[in-house]
């Protein structure tokens, strides 16, 4: 039955070639332009490590003075050098790590490279193990070397491809800023996106070539990138000049295992803003923050408003194309209401036309889906081709690919299911008598 | 045209009618509000800079190894790159126009106020406002012994000594207005911190924030005479002529290389790219917003053929008939039409409706203004004129049907 449902429905469709091009090419527009601005908003949205996100933690507590306070306000987004420290040394976390982000300039060996510039991670030891960093070579540096200013570097593979041509490259040396450092570690391809851990880089596409410790940095003051947020006669951050005391410029990220554990870190928070309150140090009362990756990110709504604009208009679009379908199959159906009549006469039941009529349908809802899925294949690429940072991620996945099937098939319903209803409810009398 | 006729057969086709109907609308909401939103987009992207953009490049330099004295680098830098031909005047500054990177301080009229009363950007550089071209609209320029080193005045802020801190401070017009309306800035204090009070000694005419994203404080900007030393957050401006521009470049970073070549160039540009590369996403946004209106219009476009060509081809007889009882080909041209048009019109009053619910969202979600009222006009007009021109080619099928087919049975 389905193959003469499936002739007859191949039939009618070339009986009017032009008005079925409509069709499918409508559906095909609608379903591309939305999965192409679904797959966008659901790449840029993702979750950067799926595996630990829901127990690392960002740490926010209030050292500013009391000028301009207000109840409501956050606390300032990043951590000053003491309370970083303080933190880190409390080390009440599973893991903590203490970081900054700068650019540094890598000096090769080699003669025939010039000097060049490449994005640096100042961090302290815990950083490796608490994200999860994949290591091809080697392994991070311990909490005491780091402590001890070491001169070690942990290095990404492309800027090992590019100055050790790939090879193990553990204990070799490396000239930065006019120093020499001591590789003792060279990273797997890692990239999570968006960049969580330090969002005033650019949050998509953006990675570090080299990691050092975080107290090597502050002795040999090298180049700090990032914003600087100063408050009463504070100042510095560019220039090769520290911040001083009363800026935040650095990030505090800690594991916490267990909601139990959550929960005490935040009063250990509390009761560290008011011992820093009885020391003088801070004014205000304690005003503290502890949000969890997935929070951090929406908090600092990292997806571009564009993006999740230019989802709405395809999926407005996408509605347009949907009505415009059901328009023109039902009108169509409506037009063979004779040819239905007279099936119906002669014993079809209705639920036979009904199934006719939906076979007519899902034809032009799943070749206009797979021409749907050709578009968004095109419309990413296009994505690709511009200038934006997140351009490079625009990619289709498994997941967006069956989603693009279950849009296929939900809009074919749509658009067959209301017609082929309403031609099943002809009297097939009314219809032979018109005749 | 009697009008009559033409709903009674709409009230036997109510579902396509109706499907029509809000194809119509949902095309003539979101066309409304694209549009909008493209007017929008390309008035940010019209933003004065009130600098000499076609006259102006960008250098940034890093060194390997920080330079011993970098404030006699930069000094040496400048004068190097004056040398070059084709130069007419040289600034090195922290922050350029619509260069993103910026500095920004917290500005009081008191230093004991207790919330700010706004944020401006602050430029750091000598030779500024001669170099971007920037008026000068009453006071004076900053000169050179207004200058203070950035360490010695970071020291300063440290002690609290006032004496090593910049004393004096260009602003632009806007700011000048915004903090004090229809009174002389000149000789008024600003302070940046309690100890940090800058005199106003000029006012510039136009100067554009590095971080421009919300047009109505992009104007808010200082000029403050801090000596910057070489360092690869610093510019180098060069201003020349705009067909110099490409040589000049060229010339200058083989000066600037010649003189250390260890060096690394990090930034080379004219200012048009820097503006270029600000926009980028406001330019593409506008691109996705013409190509979305320009698909909605001829999807609808061709389903208005399609629905009228099926009307047209359901209905010969019943044209046949009329036009067998006298009806003349124009009648039956009208009547489609005139079907259209009543379709259109409800579907475009439909439309507003949506359209003006549409912003309602949007003015929620992404901080826009309200849809001005002559979008309305605009867009039924498009929509009425593209509801015509589809049902044309129908419509003259249905009035070339023959009064002969009226006599023939299906």
């Amino acid at each position: 039955m389905f193959g003469y449902y499936l002739d007859l429905a191949l039939r009618s469709l070339r009986r009017n070639k032009m008005l079925t091009a409509l069709m499918v090419l409508a559906i095909a527009l609608g379903i591309g332009a939305s999965m192409t601005a679904l797959t966008v908003l659901h790449v840029l949205s993702g979750d950067p490590l799926p595996d630990k996100s829901g127990s690392l933690y960002y740490v926010q507590v209030d050292p500013q003075d009391i000028k301009g306070i207000d109840p409501d306000k956050e606390p300032p987004y990043q951590v000053t050098l003491i309370d970083g420290l303080n933190l880190l040394r409390a080390a009440r976390a599973d893991h903590q790590a203490l970081m900054t982000g700068g650019s540094v300039p890598v000096q090769p060996d080699q003669s025939s490279l010039d000097p060049f510039y490449v994005e640096a991670r100042y961090t302290t030891a815990d950083f490796f193990p608490m994200f999860d960093v994949p290591f091809l070579y080697g392994q991070g540096w311990t909490a005491t070397e780091g402590e001890a200013k070491a001169r070690d570097i942990v290095i990404a593979k492309s800027l090992n491809d590019k100055l050790f041509s790939g090879a193990n490259s553990v204990g070799r040396t490396l000239r930065l800023a006019g120093v020499s450092f001591r590789v003792v570690g060279v990273l797997d391809s890692w990239q999570p996106n968006p960049h969580f851990y330090d969002l005033n880089t650019g949050s998509y596409a953006y990675g570090e070539d080299v990691f050092l410790p975080l107290q090597t940095m502050l002795q040999l003051r090298l180049d700090r990138g990032g914003s600087t947020d100063c408050w009463g006669n504070g100042g510095g951050g560019a220039s090769g000049i520290l911040p001083s005391d009363t800026c935040v410029w650095l990030q505090f990220w800690a594991q916490l295992d267990s909601p139990a554990k959550v929960t005490a870190y935040r009063d250990f928070l509390v009761h560290y803003s008011l011992d820093q309150k009885a020391l003088g140090r801070f004014q205000r009362s304690p005003n503290v923050r502890l949000r969890n990756v997935m929070q951090w990110l929406d908090y600092n709504m990292v997806v571009p408003g564009d993006v999740r604009l230019q989802t709405w208009l395809a999926f407005g679009f996408l509605l347009v194309c949907l009505v415009n379908t059901v328009g023109l199959m039902l009108a169509k159906f409506m037009r063979r209401a004779g040819e239905l009549g007279v099936r119906r006469a002669l014993g079809a039941s209705r639920r036979a036309l009904f199934a006719q009529l939906l076979i007519e349908s899902g034809v032009v809802g799943l070749v206009g889906g797979v021409g749907g899925l050709l578009l968004a294949m095109f419309g990413l690429w296009l994505v690709r081709q511009r200038p934006s940072d997140y351009a490079v991620l625009a990619h289709l996945d498994l997941s967006m690919l069956f989603t693009t099937f279950v849009l296929a098939l939900c809009a074919t319903l749509l658009a067959g299911l209301l017609p082929a209803w309403r031609a099943c409810q002809i009297a097939p009398a009314l219809q032979l008598k018109s005749n | 045209m009697d009008i009559f006729p033409i709903l009674s057969t709409l009230r036997r086709h109510k579902l396509t009618a109706w499907l029509l109907i809000l194809e119509i609308a949902l095309t003539c909401a979101i066309v409304c509000n694209a549009v909008f939103l493209i007017g929008q987009r390309l008035q940010r992207m019209d933003m004065p800079s009130g600098v000499a953009e076609h006259e102006l490049l960008q250098i940034q330099v890093a060194d390997v190894t920080a330079p011993t004295n970098p404030y006699a680098r930069l000094a040496e830098d400048v004068a190097l790159l004056r040398q070059v031909p084709g130069v007419q005047s040289v600034a090195s500054s922290n922050q350029v126009p619509f260069g993103t990177s910026s500095s920004n301080g917290n500005v009081s009229l008191d230093p004991a106020q207790p919330q700010r009363t706004l944020n401006a950007t602050t430029y750091f550089g000598e030779n500024l406002s001669p170099t971007l071209g920037t008026r000068l609209v009453s006071g004076r320029d900053l000169q050179s012994d207004d200058f203070v080193d950035v360490e010695t005045a970071m020291k300063g802020l440290g002690t609290g000594d006032s004496k090593s801190l910049p004393h004096v401070t260009l602003i632009t017009h806007t700011l000048a207005e915004r903090l004090w309306p229809g009174q002389n800035p000149l000789g008024r204090i600003i302070y940046l911190t309690p100890t940090v009070g800058l005199r106003v000694v000029g006012v510039l005419d136009s100067l554009v924030r590095p971080n421009a994203f919300d047009a109505a404080k992009a104007q808010y900007t200082m000029v403050v005479p801090l000596r910057m030393g070489a360092n690869k957050d610093q510019s180098y401006v060069i201003r020349t002529r705009p067909e110099d521009r490409a040589n000049v470049l060229a010339a200058a970073i083989a000066a600037l290389k010649k003189a250390d070549p260890q060096r690394v160039v990090t930034t080379k540009r004219s200012f048009d790219e820097v503006r270029q590369k600000f926009f980028q996403d406001d330019r593409a946004m506008a691109g996705i917003l013409a190509g979305v209106i320009a698909a909605l219009l001829i999807v609808t476009a061709l389903g208005i053929v399609g629905l009228a060509s099926f009307w047209v081809a359901q209905r010969r007889r019943t044209i046949g008939v009329r036009r067998a009882l006298g009806a003349t080909r124009n009648d039956i041209l009208r009547y489609f039409q005139t079907e259209n048009f009543v379709l259109a019109t409800v579907g475009i009053a439909l439309g507003m409706a949506l359209a003006f619910g549409i912003n309602l969202f949007l003015m929620a979600h992404y901080e826009l203004p309200r849809l001005p009222a002559i979008y309305f006009p605009v867009g039924a007009l498009s929509l009425w004129l593209i509801g015509q021109i589809a049902v044309l080619g129908p419509a003259l099928r249905a009035a070339a049907v023959p009064p002969v087919v009226a006599t023939r049975s299906v």
